[in-house]
């Protein structure tokens, strides 16, 4: 699957009507074609097209991403030096988003059609609507410029010289705006998923049976519906986990996070071709993992699938 | 008709209908509405909002004129957003009638295809592909239903699966008719509605997408679009942020509008389904 992946972004990116060199001509104001023709020749792009698939290929198993043009370092490098950042975001975004939204669904899905579960259903229908950068900037405009509470951009604050647990909550405090950003936008998913879910399981047999049971409504609630729900959002977090990641690239870009998605934004103005692909194959082999864990949580929440049920 | 009285049954319904019928007026009525180019020079620049009553939202850096911006974007946001649905959705309902239809060797090899597609974030594939070739109208929705069209896919894919093992799919095979004729006839008129069902919220996506892309500078240079707007305005984001809430407002309000009309419009058709 991956190999598709890898075959499909290379004849992307060979349909580009220029490549680096040109690029890189275009940054230093001009060249003489023989420049050009000999630096094609040392990237290995005056080769045909089947044969640099090949060799990107082979060395693809040797785990190397290739040279990027516009950094020149190798993109493997680059790539692991930024993909912190982004997990950390990513991360956070997801515990808090995942967190934040199931709690506030159960909220609203334990009397669905209540004015309690209306509201929280319209506001998350609205910001669900919002787009993130949009959202990121609002948030800058009233936290970081009116308020001055919490810093516009960056990771951390430059040249500090903090360690240890001041650095620690000095990036902490860096990333409270972004990741409220991404969060809360996907918190509303989640919310969404998880109210409907729970509106449909109150219909289902084994509540009627545990509320004819007399069971108080606080445990049906948690026990017997919210449980019942949980699942489907969990199979949502594994489809949600690429989009998130696209979703970072703007919110990268918006407080100047040094992370992936920015690496991305960079390669895509660099032209760095070898750079853009290496980032498209690692996010692809990162959805995978996400999705893998998410197999295994799913196997070990649902009984159906394999695990047994503990403390229920 | 039986279908709008259907969809207007609910009031949030009713208000996405609304909403959406009001901004493809305005979206059509655009040269009317602010006729010239919104890209002139209209006033002062930085013309605060509320101030002047013939520019109601004030005028950006250049002097151009924020309504007409707005008016002009819906244009381009909704036909964007439109066409990428349509597109997506049209392909991806093709391959996955192929796969369906065909099975064994041919159904495995498209949803490889489509894995492959749903694990690459989508975004990164429309920056990718607007940045290599460049960046105009048509590129743009191609860009952002590359993105889009494996889920309808892999929807119709299993529409098809579960239909083809009907009775009337049966009986039909059994009356002698031919294969082509039982997958247009029979199968593909049963395994659209859901589809459709999902359109509203790829065109929502879509739009959403076209935004991003443009503020990050990848959209058509030479039309107005919101997420241009919002990213010019934040340029002086700390002196005049409203050049960059306005243009937002639009698009939260006309995604909002797809969302409610896209919930009437599966309840309609569930409820058209429960009635057969």
């Amino acid at each position: 699957m991956l190999l598709i992946v890898v075959v499909l972004t290379f004849l992307l990116l060979e349909s580009a009507s220029g490549d680096a060199v040109d690029a890189y001509l275009l940054s230093i104001g001009g060249g003489d074609a023989a420049v050009a023709r000999s630096l094609r020749q040392a990237y290995g792009l005056d080769q045909s097209m089947a044969a640099r698939l090949w060799l990107y290929l082979s060395s693809l198993m040797k785990l190397d991403l290739g040279w990027s043009i516009a950094f020149d370092r190798p993109v493997l490098d680059l790539v692991v030096e930024r993909l912190p950042n982004t997990l950390l975001l990513m991360g956070s975004a997801t515990a808090l988003s995942f967190g934040l939204g199931s709690a506030l669904g159960i909220v609203a899905g334990a009397r669905p059609e209540s004015p309690r579960d209306r509201v929280l259903s319209t506001i998350s229908l609205i910001l669900y609507a919002i787009p993130s950068f949009w959202l990121g900037l609002v948030l800058s405009i009233i936290f970081a410029v009116q308020l001055r509470w919490l810093p516009t951009s960056g990771i951390e604050t430059i040249a500090s010289g903090k360690a240890g647990l001041a650095r620690a909550a000095d990036i902490a405090r860096h990333l409270v705006l972004p990741v409220g950003a991404l969060a809360l936008i996907y918190m509303a998913l989640f919310l969404r998923v998880m109210r409907s879910g729970m509106a449909e399981a109150w219909q289902l047999d084994f509540v009627l049976f545990a509320r004819s049971k007399g069971l108080s409504r606080t445990r049906i609630v948690l026990r017997h519906v919210a449980r019942n729900a949980l699942l489907p959002l969990v199979t949502m977090l594994g489809l949600q986990s690429a989009a998130m990641l696209g979703g970072s690239v703007v919110i990268e870009s918006i407080f100047s996070i040094p992370g992936f998605g920015r690496l991305a934004q960079e390669a895509v103005s660099g032209r760095d071709a070898p750079l853009l692909m290496g980032i498209i194959i690692v996010s692809a082999v990162l959805v995978i993992c996400v999705n893998l864990v998410i197999d295994i949580v799913y196997a070990a929440l649902d009984p159906r699938v394999g695990a047994s049920e503990s403390g229920g | 008709m039986k279908v709008i009285q259907h969809l207007i049954r609910t009031p949030e319904s009713a208000i996405g209908l609304g909403i959406l019928v009001l901004l493809a007026l305005v979206a059509l009525l655009a040269p009317v509405l602010s006729p010239g180019d919104p890209l002139r020079i209209a006033a002062r620049p930085l013309l605060a909002p509320f101030t002047d009553p013939s520019f109601p939202l004030g005028t950006d850096r250049l002097g151009r004129d924020v309504l007409a911006g707005i008016i002009h974007g819906a244009r381009t946001s909704l036909a964007v957003g439109i066409a990428a649905a349509f597109a997506a959705i049209a392909f991806g309902f093709c391959i996955g009638l192929t796969a369906g239809f065909a099975g064994g060797l041919v159904d495995e090899a498209l949803m490889r295809v489509v894995d492959a597609f749903q694990i690459v974030p989508s975004f990164l594939l429309a920056l990718a592909f607007v940045s290599v070739i460049g960046a105009s109208a048509p590129v743009v929705v191609i860009a952002i239903s590359l993105g889009a069209w494996a889920d309808p896919a892999r929807l119709t894919r299993a529409q098809v699966l579960s239909i083809r093992e009907r009775d009337y799919v049966a009986s039909a095979r059994v009356i002698g008719m031919h294969p082509v004729e039982i997958a247009l006839k029979e199968i593909l008129p049963n395994a659209l509605p859901p589809v459709l069902a999902l359109s509203a919220i790829i065109v929502a996506a879509a739009i959403l997408t076209e935004a991003a892309l443009s503020f990050l500078g990848l959209g058509d240079p030479n039309v107005v679009t919101w997420g241009s707007m919002i990213a010019e305005g934040r340029n002086i984001l700390r002196s005049s942020p409203s050049l960059s809430i306005f243009p937002g407002i639009a698009l939260i309000v006309t995604v909002v509008g797809v969302y409610l009309f896209s919930e009437g419009l599966t309840k309609t058709l569930a409820g058209r389904r429960a009635e057969e």
